[in-house]
């Protein structure tokens, strides 16, 4: 992924934005300097999401995060399970931590319905087999997707451990709920994820989920884990979190507390 | 020389129409999938590749599988195999443009696959594969065109030909190693995480692929004067029997790795092909087909009778094939999503429109192999 692009993308993205995000701007926060928890000069930011899973049961059924994501990213609503586009969604814990959580771990804690995303890999395999590069890794550590370039080969989703990638079987145009007419939307054929929200965070936004989920009952923080001060920072340094499937080695940057 | 592919009896042009007759039916379904997107095949999120992935892997073996002819004839010396090389890499061409057409129809978006080479992306294996499949058909239209037409000549091939059919050989290996790559590389499957997986896709290959080349021997045989010869087809028998028996042990090698170790994450996979997992096991009696099938072949052809016995060993050769086909085409593939990363079991089965794409796919490879075949043939005098 050559810089060019990146700046090129991230400029569009600015602009699509600076045009018709105006929300944004009005909270006084567009400069991309003051990104949350922004980790200074020189450092290589790793944006990064901690869950609190108990935090997020206690509010039963609550699909805010969900909810506010497939708002935020003209998510289509396709009922069949086989063919349906999500970002972020919820799973049974036992399914998340399979090698964690045994039949005699407690059955609230197997049976809970947390969500799950991409995890945003420092070593990602999907950007690893993409014949492309239509799914690359920023420098601040997010990995992002052009479905401009897309072939739809689908290799990514197969290489993926976690199951976070869709694939658009069919045109997805026809079943958004709500168009939002400043975000894109997608195409057939090609695969879409979790961006993190990258162009909220270019405007010094967090996530659309974590700030939804704000709003609930703040199970989710958000931040770069690169700098140790950071809310997230502190959390993952001081408590005990997990990741999914960390024996691949593709360390996960979405740390779940159980 | 073209020409005498146009030249040809009633059966041959009532042959020719079928293929294509066959080809516009595969090519309506494939603009029924273009206008529609894939959601008319059966593939979901939890299986995102299916009958074409797995028709192309196979055919990949196909393709390589040329080598078994290449590298006794031209290596060695073993001169029956004389009058059958180029027909060997007749099939390996006509296999590497179909494993070209697997590829095409199952992207998503196939008007971009120029992509692929635009931003040529050197760690994805994906990448090495377009490129030495695209080498492998360079080096056998060049290699099959400057030997044939020395040999219609009656003089001896140009001598710089020689280096590159020996480069053919490792090239031949590598076009399966790296199929193999695409799936073994693979930290999110552990059904294809396996060192053996490269080793067996070229043993049934080495076994399929001469299947193949005997049936298509000893069916000229019956509707041309071109025999191929006893010698011959001995040898190729005693290849195919002893891939399969690799093979074979290749396969007993992964169930004893899997089980004697029982990592759920390998086992799951392996008991959703052959026993079923929660409720799932559309591919059971498939699996077990194919591998009674394949296991009661290569002892059919270890007894020499058979193996010698044309009608027997067109059967048993057509039974190598149908049991690797099987295996390769419908279980490896499959097997490596079900479960899925988050242990859902998702069937698939291909849908009407994958068939029939798939088979104007084969007819389009028929019909190929078909008229080079003719011009072989006709040059050759034999029809
Ligand atoms: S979770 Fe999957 S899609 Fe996301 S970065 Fe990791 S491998 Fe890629
Ligand atoms: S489907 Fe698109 S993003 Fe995924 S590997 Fe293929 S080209 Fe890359």
């Amino acid at each position: 992924m050559n810089k060019s692009r990146r700046d090129f993308l991230k400029k569009a993205g600015m602009t699509l934005l600076g045009a018709s995000g105006a929300r944004f701007v009005i909270l006084g926060i567009a400069d991309a300097e003051h990104l949350p928890d922004s980790g200074g000069s020189g450092v290589r930011r790793r944006w990064a999401i901690a869950i609190d899973t108990e935090k997020c049961a206690s509010q039963g059924d609550c699909t805010a995060c969900i909810d506010a994501c497939n708002a935020e990213h003209n998510i289509p609503r396709i009922d069949n399970p086989e063919e349906e586009i999500k970002w972020i969604w919820k799973e049974r814990a036992k399914a998340v931590f399979p090698h964690q959580l045994g039949n005699d771990s407690p059955r609230t804690l197997r049976d809970r319905e947390i969500p799950v995303l991409c995890n945003h890999c420092e070593n990602p395999p999907c950007v690893r087999v993409c014949p492309t590069q239509a799914t690359w890794k920023r420098d601040d550590g997010i990995v992002m997707m052009d479905q401009h370039r897309c072939i739809g080969c689908r290799y990514c989703i197969v290489g993926c451990p976690y199951g976070a990638r869709s694939f658009n079987f069919r045109d997805p145009r026809r079943a958004i709920d709500k168009l939002r007419s400043d975000y894109p939307t997608r195409t057939r054929g090609v695969v879409e994820k979790c961006t993190l929200c990258a162009e909220r965070l270019a405007i010094g936004a967090q996530p659309a989920c974590v700030e939804a989920c704000e709003a609930t009952c703040g199970a989710m923080v958000f931040g770069d884990l690169a700098n140790p001060d950071s809310a997230i920072g502190r959390l993952v340094r001081t408590t005990l979190t997990m990741r999914r499937k960390p024996e691949l080695g593709t360390e996960p940057k979405v740390h779940y507390k159980l | 020389m073209l020409e005498k592919a146009l030249d040809g009896g009633r059966g041959y042009w009532a042959w020719v129409c079928t293929l294509l007759a066959l080809i516009g039916l595969g090519f309506v379904a494939y603009l029924h999938q273009f206008n529609n997107g894939l959601t008319v095949t059966g593939l979901s999120r939890d299986v995102p590749w299916g009958f074409y992935i797995a028709q192309f892997t196979f055919l990949v073996g196909v393709a390589a599988s040329a080598v078994v002819l290449v590298l006794p004839y031209y290596l060695h010396d073993f001169k029956a195999f004389g009058k059958l090389v180029v027909l060997g890499e007749f099939l390996a061409i006509s296999a590497v443009i179909m494993c070209m057409l697997f590829i095409f129809v199952d992207m998503g978006q196939p008007m971009r696959v120029v992509n692929v080479i635009l931003f040529p992306t050197p760690h994805s294996l994906m990448f090495w594969d377009m490129t030495v499949l695209c080498g492998y058909l360079v080096l056998n239209v060049l290699i099959s065109r400057v030997t044939f037409r020395a040999e219609i000549q009656e003089l001896p091939p140009r001598p710089w030909i020689r280096p590159i059919i020996i480069l053919s050989v490792p090239w031949a290996v590598s076009i399966h190693t790296v199929t193999a790559f695409l799936y073994s590389g693979l930290a999110a499957r552990p059904f294809w995480e396996s060192a053996v997986l490269a080793p067996r896709f070229l043993a049934s290959a080495f076994s399929a692929g001469p299947a193949i080349l005997i049936m298509l021997a000893l069916l000229l045989a019956r509707i041309t004067a071109f025999d191929v010869g006893d010698k011959a087809l001995h040898r190729l028998s005693t290849i195919m029997l002893y891939a399969m028996l690799a093979n074979l042990f290749f396969v007993a090698m992964e169930f004893f790795t899997v089980f004697y170790s029982s990592i759920p994450e390998h086992t799951h996979h392996f008991r959703y092909l052959f026993s079923g997992l929660e409720g799932a096991h559309r591919l059971v009696p498939w699996m077990w087909f194919s591998l009674i099938l394949g296991t009661g072949c290569a002892i059919g052809l270890l007894v020499p009778r058979l193996r010698h016995q044309r009608s027997s060993l067109a059967f048993l050769s057509a039974g190598i094939v149908l049991a690797i086909w099987i295996d390769k085409g419908l279980g490896m593939v499959v097997g490596g999503f079900v479960p899925s990363p988050l242990g859902a079991v998702t069937e698939y089965w291909p849908t009407l429109p994958e068939v029939g794409i798939s088979t104007g796919i084969y007819a389009i490879g028929a019909l190929i192999l078909t008229g080079l075949y003719k011009i072989a043939l006709s040059e050759r005098a034999v029809i």
